[in-house]
């Protein structure tokens, strides 16, 4: 496209039948943890 | 505009998130200046609206690729509701353990008054307490595999010779039980030696290590109990420690306040004593104290994130990038909306144990009197606070709903929310802005990343 660049393909909506498993780690968001926020977290299936 | 998209610029770039999709396209000043009111089929407004700056067959030309964008579901996706895969009820996977409720380092800022978190007792956790936080994980963790406990205090070193017991404790439980136990310690270096490097670097530990950049820095507000500098005898601990785990399984972590708002020269001087897995955080303070950050600061803090991101990048161009946390956005694979929903846990999948046993949504509720749950050995009396804590996500808070960082940030944090406006559904609104600010930063980072790779 002219106009856009699109830099990641979507995946949130996929994950609203397919998520949930919960192995994945905490994501405490206090700056005493670093506050790793959710969006920095790793599926722990898909990595 | 739509709260279902946010647009933003940095420098000569302008960028478009579609939140429901989790999609960041990279746009042009058109298209930039057509998001102020395309709602999806209001062409012909729109094309009216800015015919004076615009010739029409540029507008149409993108008009069309928006178009195109909502077809494939990359612009307008769908509202986002709770999920059948969202569970009514967490299982606790995650536990923070107060192993020492006593701090050797007398940091200005600390939520737990000197690691005591208003026990003058200044208890250290026994063997008991640890092991029966330990059972409580595998009871209460269901088929989840994956289970982990930070070793935290005030100063865990201050404890090692229980950290040590319960973490055989751990590796034990594990043969026994197929659970995996991730187990972090999060430590200001002051009392490593080698004994306690030696400890953490052959149990694979991941640490999580304070330093707040420069010296002068770091030592005007992270003294030792007698007022002294730090960090001229932390920085060679550290640097002992990574160097026995192939500098990795780390976070460096530092906090910058209103006394360093440069604080890009922390995160590049860390860079520079060669720590290169980074985390830099606003302080978080209420009350009258002069390192406060306040709402005044937003446009210096906001300028000097920008700053941030450019030195980032230099170094990143020059092959002496290092990583930093915060903008460490996974834009491809994030975690699932189930995830976003639970955010950091507290209260209902992360429980934190005071060093007397008793058990909290997470360690800063620790003292805060309203939030106690129970204790490990008789488990969870007050049964009403983990739901009340389960429910408390981004689409069940006013002000998240409408906000288009909430898949990423989870609504902040809880123990913030509640000691700013007494109501965990109420957030910290200066952290949301700080958060907004860095999550843009974030994306600039990521886009770039994107198209220079």
């Amino acid at each position: 496209m002219k106009h856009i660049k699109t830099i990641n393909k979507p995946y949130l909506q996929s994950t609203l039948k397919t998520g949930g498993c919960g192995e994945c780690q905490a994501s405490c968001q206090s700056a005493c943890k670093t506050s790793c926020t959710v969006g920095n977290q790793v599926c722990e299936k898909r990595k | 505009m739509d709260v279902n998209i946010h647009k933003f610029r940095y420098k000569d770039l302008y960028f478009l998130l579609d939140v429901n999709s989790g999609t960041v396209h990279v746009i042009d000043k058109i298209i930039y200046d057509i998001m102020d009111s395309f709602a999806g089929n209001n062409d012909a407004a729109v094309i009216s609206q800015l015919s004076a700056d615009y010739k029409q067959a540029d507008l149409q030309e993108a008009l069309d690729e928006l178009h195109k964008l909502i077809d494939m579901g990359q612009l307008f996706a769908p509202n986002i509701e709770i999920p059948p895969v969202f569970a009514d009820k967490g299982l606790v996977k995650s536990m923070c353990l107060l192993v020492a409720q006593d701090c050797n380092m007398r940091c200005k800022y600390c939520f737990a008054d000197a690691g005591e978190y208003g026990d003058a007792d200044k208890t250290l956790m026994s063997k008991e307490v640890g092991e029966a936080a330990v059972e409580y994980i595998i009871k209460h963790s269901g088929k989840r595999k994956h289970c982990e406990i930070d070793f935290f205090g005030g100063e865990p070193l201050v404890n090692l010779s229980v950290v040590k017991h319960i973490t055989a404790y751990v590796r034990k439980r594990e043969q026994e039980t197929g659970k995996i136990f991730k187990l972090t310690l999060t430590t200001n270096g002051l009392a490593l030696n080698d004994d306690s490097i030696a400890f953490l670097n052959d149990n694979n530990i991941s640490v999580v290590i304070s330093l707040d950049g420069r010296k002068e820095t770091h030592d005007r507000i992270r003294p030792d109990a007698g007022g002294n500098g730090t960090y001229d005898r932390i920085v060679p601990k550290f640097k002992k420690l990574l160097a026995g785990r192939n500098n990795e399984n780390y976070y460096m972590r530092g906090t910058y306040t209103k006394y360093d708002l440069d604080f890009t020269k922390d995160v590049l001087s860390m860079a520079d004593e060669g720590f290169d897995i980074l985390s830099m955080e606003p302080v978080v303070t209420k009350g009258d104290v002069p390192y406060a950050i306040t709402e005044a600061d937003l446009p210096e803090i906001f300028a000097e994130y920008d700053r941030l991101v450019e030195a980032y990048m230099q170094r990143r161009r020059a092959g002496k990038g290092f990583f930093f946390f915060h903008f460490n956005v996974d834009l491809n694979d994030g975690p699932c909306v189930a995830k976003k929903l639970s955010g950091c846990g507290a209260g209902h999948e992360y429980y934190a144990v005071s060093a007397h046993g008793d058990l909290y949504p997470c360690h800063q509720f620790v003292g805060r009197d309203k939030y106690l749950l129970g204790n490990v050995f008789d488990g969870v009396k007050n049964t009403e606070m983990p739901n009340h804590f389960r429910n408390c996500h981004v689409l069940n808070k006013e002000l998240c709903r409408e906000c288009w960082a909430r898949f990423f940030c989870s609504g902040g944090c809880h123990a913030n929310a509640d000691l700013f406006n007494n109501d965990i559904y109420k957030p910290y609104e200066l952290g949301c802005e700080l958060q907004k600010k860095r999550l843009e930063s974030a994306i600039v980072v990521q886009a770039i990343n994107a198209m220079e790779d």
